[in-house]
C-alpha cells in the first residue's frame, strides 16, 4: 500500500511543538490581555489542532477529496457557531412595536422561577 | 483474514489468475482504492463527530457570552495542574499512536505493538487522572443538581458552567473509553499478525479516531481550565 510514511523526526518535532504550545497557552492564561485572552487561547488551540490534523492524521498527504471533507467539517462548524451567535448577539438591538422583550439582556438564573412579566401588548 | 479466504476459496474460484491480498474485498480493484475508501469513510464519520461535539461547544460559547463572570469563577475551580498534565499525557499518546501507525506501515510489528501498548497506557493514565478530578468535584459539591453548592454571587450560573464542564469532559471521556476498546482490538489483530506494509488500514483508522479525541481535548483544556483566569487574578 502506498500510504505516506513520515520520518520519525517529523513526529517528534510535532510533539515538541504541541508541548511548547501547551506551555505557552498556560502561561498566557495568567497574563491580563483584556478581551484578547480568549482569541489568543483559541488561536493557539487552532494551531495545535492543525498540526495534529496535518501531520499526525496525515491530511497533508491525503487526497484532495479527503482534504475537502476535513475542511467541510470545520466549515459547517463555523456556520453553526456563526448563525447561532448572529441571532443571540443581535437580540435586543431593535425594539419591537410593543416594546422590547428582555431577550439579549443578561439574565440571572435564580433557583425559583422569575415572575412572569405582566406588560405584554398582546 | 486468512481463515475467511480459505473458507470461500472454492465458491468463487480463487485461482492463480484471481490472486489478491487476503484483506482485499472483491468490490475494490486494488488495496490502495480500498484504503482510500476507508479513509474517506472514517473522515465522514469524524465530520459527524465534529458536529456532535460542536453542539456542546455552541452551548458553551453562548453561555460564556451571557455569563462571563460566572465562567471566570467556574474556571478558577478547575485543577490546572491535573488538566495540564492530562493535556501532556494525551499529546504524548498521540505521538505513540502516530509511531504505532508508522511501525505498522514499515512492518515493524513488535515496535507497533509496543507503541499501541504505550498509547493504551497513556489513555488509561488520562482516565485515572480524570477520575480523581471528578472525585474532587464531587467532594466539593460541584456536581450540578440538587446538591450543587458554590459560594459566590453567580452560583446558579456557575452551575451551568459545571454542567457544560461535565457534559463536554464526560463525552470526551466516553470517547477515550471507546478508543481504548478500539486499541484493544487493534492490539489483538497486531498480535495475531494481521497487518503488513501492504495492509495496515485498521491501525491507521484507529489512529485517526485517537488523534480526533486528542484534538477535542486540545480545545477543551483552554476553554474550560484557562479561560478568563487572568481576569480574576487582577
Amino acid at each position: 500500500m502506498s500510504g505516506h510514511i513520515s520520518p520519525k523526526s517529523t513526529y517528534y518535532a510535532i510533539f515538541g511543538a504541541l508541548m511548547v504550545l501547551t506551555g505557552v497557552t498556560i502561561a498566557v492564561a495568567f497574563v491580563h490581555l483584556g478581551s484578547l485572552n480568549f482569541p489568543v487561547a483559541l488561536a493557539i488551540a487552532i494551531t495545535k489542532a492543525t498540526l495534529v490534523l496535518l501531520f499526525f492524521m496525515h491530511v497533508k498527504y491525503s487526497s484532495r477529496l479527503v482534504k475537502m471533507v476535513v475542511g467541510m467539517a470545520f466549515f459547517f462548524l463555523l456556520i453553526m457557531f456563526g448563525l447561532t451567535m448572529t441571532d443571540y448577539l443581535s437580540r435586543g438591538w431593535f425594539t419591537g412595536p410593543y416594546g422590547t422583550t428582555s431577550a439579549g439582556t443578561q439574565v440571572t438564573i435564580t433557583r425559583t422561577p422569575a415572575p412572569v412579566q405582566s406588560e405584554s401588548g398582546h | 483474514m486468512p481463515d475467511a479466504v480459505a473458507l470461500h476459496a472454492e465458491p468463487h474460484g480463487h485461482g492463480p489468475a484471481h490472486a489478491h491480498h487476503p484483506a482485499q474485498k472483491h468490490h475494490f480493484q486494488t488495496l490502495e482504492q480500498q484504503a482510500e475508501a476507508a479513509t474517506l469513510g472514517m473522515w465522514l464519520f469524524l465530520v459527524t463527530e465534529v458536529m456532535f461535539f460542536g453542539g456542546l461547544f455552541t452551548a458553551y460559547l453562548l453561555y460564556r457570552v451571557w455569563y462571563p463572570a460566572a465562567w471566570s469563577e467556574g474556571s478558577q475551580e478547575l485543577n490546572i495542574v491535573l488538566g495540564g498534565t492530562n493535556t501532556a499525557v494525551l499529546i504524548a499518546s498521540s505521538l505513540t499512536m502516530a509511531l504505532a501507525v508508522r511501525a505498522a506501515q514499515t512492518g515493524f510489528r513488535k515496535s507497533s505493538i509496543t507503541f499501541l501498548l504505550l498509547t493504551m497506557a497513556l489513555g488509561l493514565t488520562f482516565l485515572i487522572i480524570k477520575f480523581f478530578e471528578y472525585r474532587e468535584k464531587y467532594r466539593l459539591s460541584h456536581i450540578p443538581g440538587p446538591n450543587f453548592h458554590f459560594e459566590g454571587p453567580h452560583a446558579g450560573q456557575v452551575e451551568i458552567f459545571f454542567s457544560l464542564y461535565f457534559a463536554l469532559t464526560g463525552l470526551h471521556a466516553i470517547h477515550m473509553l471507546i478508543g481504548f476498546g478500539i486499541m484493544s482490538v487493534i492490539l489483538w489483530m497486531s498480535v495475531k499478525n494481521r497487518f503488513s506494509p501492504q495492509w495496515y488500514t485498521p491501525v491507521e483508522m484507529a489512529g485517526l479516531y485517537w488523534h480526533f479525541v486528542d484534538i477535542v481535548w486540545i480545545f477543551l483544556f483552554p476553554l474550560l481550565y484557562l479561560v478568563d483566569r487572568a481576569h480574576n487574578v487582577a
